[in-house]
């Protein structure tokens, strides 16, 4: 096994997964080293959901491994994840509908908190102090996303396009190492994609980012690696450019070369 | 969940909703910490209910406590179901749990003094739901309102299966203390048993409404509305929704264990699937969304039945008919209520409350 270099804050090694006789995942190898933006493309059932679960300890790998920071996890369960310093957001909005937008990123900085059970049981020691430190990094990555006027309001409440940044601002509040981002662009239109590139650029520069998303021209214009699946196998990897002029590529994801053209 | 609220526009320019500047006595009450201004809201609801008993006879003096382990024992359905969203069906037996764990200190430990008492029932529950919900913690929706009504449905037949310890389907009778003697003058015994309840109600409570607002209140709600987002914030899934489980065992538990204070006994038939089903209806009656529910659903559960029998008795219609009228009536208003107001009376107080305050 060579030894990986020490930046890489995620790596995984040889990973298949098998569902019955279909194999989702196969012998798959990503880096993500840090601060950077790296990209996972392949076309719908490639296995890039299944080799996000992996990475959330949703999936167990039938062979392989998951580095994070030089270390191998072994049986993460998907609420370690904070805790390692890995967030994440979904291909789903999947907020909670109940709670305030701000209630709702005070969640996703609940690693924060220091208080134990006492604390949340009887409100003392340190639940005050916890309870201000989460607001006020919640409010903060609120007015940074430019949403802070919507910290009151139901998510349900607000248009498709500011709920998909409530659901980012639940994951960055976290202030995580790796952001795991599922279609961040999904259901987005086209004048706010440009936004969300700029976005997830700035957050490139803070921390490492995975992106798994369907909109080819976002990853192209974000991500300094992109890793292309096919069928649970990686078909290319390398830096957008490489990827573009890969005809693997243009046949495996955009179907024939001639439409690839069009589309782009 | 729909929403009747406007939908803001994305471009709508509203103040951003931070803490506020810390101006006049409003502001600066939102700076003392939550358990504080819980404790300060309940030194004054006890000072009401005080003056209540003060005022009135012996029969409303009893029924005034039964509101108190009423509205206890909602308000921990009310946390369970309404912030962690687990049903249960099944809370009366732990109800029944406290019933008989005051009853068998009373008789067999009688020199322990009612708090010790109240708080080994609050660790007998705890542990009682700590089983059961690490049990059921897996299930969803109706596994989970099953596995609660098997329990309801069980539980009570302890008590006949093991006669010569928990007295058989008479249950147990013991006689607990009234007044302290230098009150004794003045404190009739159904007035302090009353106190006694109602202190020890608005104490659970206020642990209640700190968890409710605080930490573990989101922490739950959380849970309730998107289990895998919240284990992706860090949250432990099944240790959330047992901790819910188990706060609300223990209400449930002190409940009961004041209901066998009250009433010097401890009966299996208290403690049937109608009750269970009945702190269901008064939790939905009362609203769902708040503890503040709880109090209308307490509230109801107890006077519905007494104005339903007042009525029978004026009507001097038959004991069939009377036994049965506090059911049907009850029944009805659930219905009408749920009908106009899903979100249950307190929907309607908040929103009134709310016009009020535009008003002003």
């Amino acid at each position: 096994m060579p030894p990986d270099p020490v930046d890489h804050l995620l790596s995984v090694h040889g990973v298949s997964v098998r569902f019955g006789g279909l194999a989702a995942l196969d012998d798959v190898r990503i880096d993500v080293p840090a601060g950077t933006v790296a990209g996972l493309i392949g076309p719908n059932g490639a296995g890039k959901t299944t080799l996000f679960n992996v990475v959330s300890g949703l999936l167990r790998p039938d062979s392989g491994r998951i580095e994070w920071k030089g270390r191998t996890l072994r049986r993460h369960r998907p609420h370690d994840l904070a805790g390692l310093g890995i967030a994440r957001t979904f291909q789903g909005l999947n907020l909670f509908g109940g709670l305030p937008v701000l209630d709702n990123v005070m969640v996703g900085a609940e690693r924060f908190a220091r208080g134990g059970a006492v604390s949340m049981l009887t409100g003392l020691g340190a639940h005050g102090r916890d309870e201000r430190l989460m607001r006020d990094r919640a409010m903060a990555v609120l007015e940074e996303f430019g949403i802070a006027g919507t910290a009151r309001s139901l998510p349900g409440t607000l248009p498709f396009g500011l709920q998909k940044r409530v659901a980012l601002a639940r994951a960055v509040v976290a202030e995580p190492e790796l952001l795991l981002l599922d279609e961040p662009a999904a259901g987005i239109s086209a004048d706010d994609i440009g936004a969300l590139a700029e976005l997830i650029g700035r957050l490139g520069e803070r921390m490492g980012v995975l992106l798994v998303e369907h909109h080819v021209d976002l990853v192209m214009q974000v991500c300094e690696r992109i890793t292309v699946l096919d069928f649970g196998r990686v078909i290319c990897a390398g830096p957008p450019e490489a990827v573009r002029a890969d005809p693997g590529v243009a046949e495996a994801y955009l179907g024939t070369g001639e439409e690839a053209a069009d589309d782009a | 969940m729909a929403s009747p609220a406007p939908r803001p526009a994305a471009d709508e320019v509203r103040p951003p909703a931070g803490p506020p500047a810390p101006v006049g006595t409003r502001a600066r009450w939102s700076t003392v910490p939550l358990v504080v201004r819980h404790l300060v809201l309940a030194a004054g609801a006890l000072a009401a209910v005080l003056l209540l008993i003060a005022a009135t006879d012996t029969v409303n003096t009893m029924r005034i406590a039964a509101v108190g382990y009423s509205v206890l024992a909602i308000a921990g359905l009310q946390v369970l179901i309404g912030a962690s969203g687990q049903v249960s069906l099944g809370h009366g037996a732990f109800m029944f749990i406290g019933a008989y764990t005051v009853a068998l200190l009373v008789i067999r430990l009688p020199m322990l003094p009612l708090w010790v008492n109240l708080l080994i029932t609050v660790a007998v529950s705890a542990a009682a739901g700590v089983v059961v919900g690490g049990a059921t913690a897996r299930l969803h929706g109706p596994y989970l309102a099953g596995a609660t009504l098997a329990l309801a449905v069980g539980l009570p037949s302890l008590a006949v299966r093991f006669p010569e310890l928990l007295g058989g389907g008479n249950g147990l009778a013991f006689t607990t203390r009234g007044a302290p003697p230098a009150l004794a003058a003045t404190v009739s015994t159904a007035q302090w048993q009353a106190a006694a309840v109602w202190f020890t109600v608005l104490l659970a409570l206020t642990v209640l409404a700190t968890v409710s607002r605080g930490r573990l209140g989101r922490r739950m709600r959380a849970v309730r509305d998107d289990p895998l987002a919240a284990a992706a914030a860090g949250i432990p899934v099944g240790r959330t929704k047992v901790a819910a489980f188990v706060l609300s065992a223990c209400c449930g538990g002190l409940a009961g264990a004041c209901q066998g204070y009250l009433l010097g006994t401890a009966t299996p038939s208290s403690f049937t699937l109608a009750l269970s089903l009945s702190l269901l209806a008064a939790l939905v009656f009362g609203g769902m969304g708040s503890l503040w529910g709880a109090l209308w659903g307490g509230a109801a559960l107890v006077y519905l039945e007494v104005w339903a029998e007042d009525a029978a008795h004026a009507l001097s219609l038959g004991t069939s008919v009377t036994n049965n009228l506090p059911i049907v009536l009850f029944g009805l208003i659930l219905i009408v209520v749920v009908l106009l107001r899903p979100d249950g009376v307190h929907g309607a107080v908040r929103d009134a409350a709310g016009a009020v305050r535009r008003a002003r």
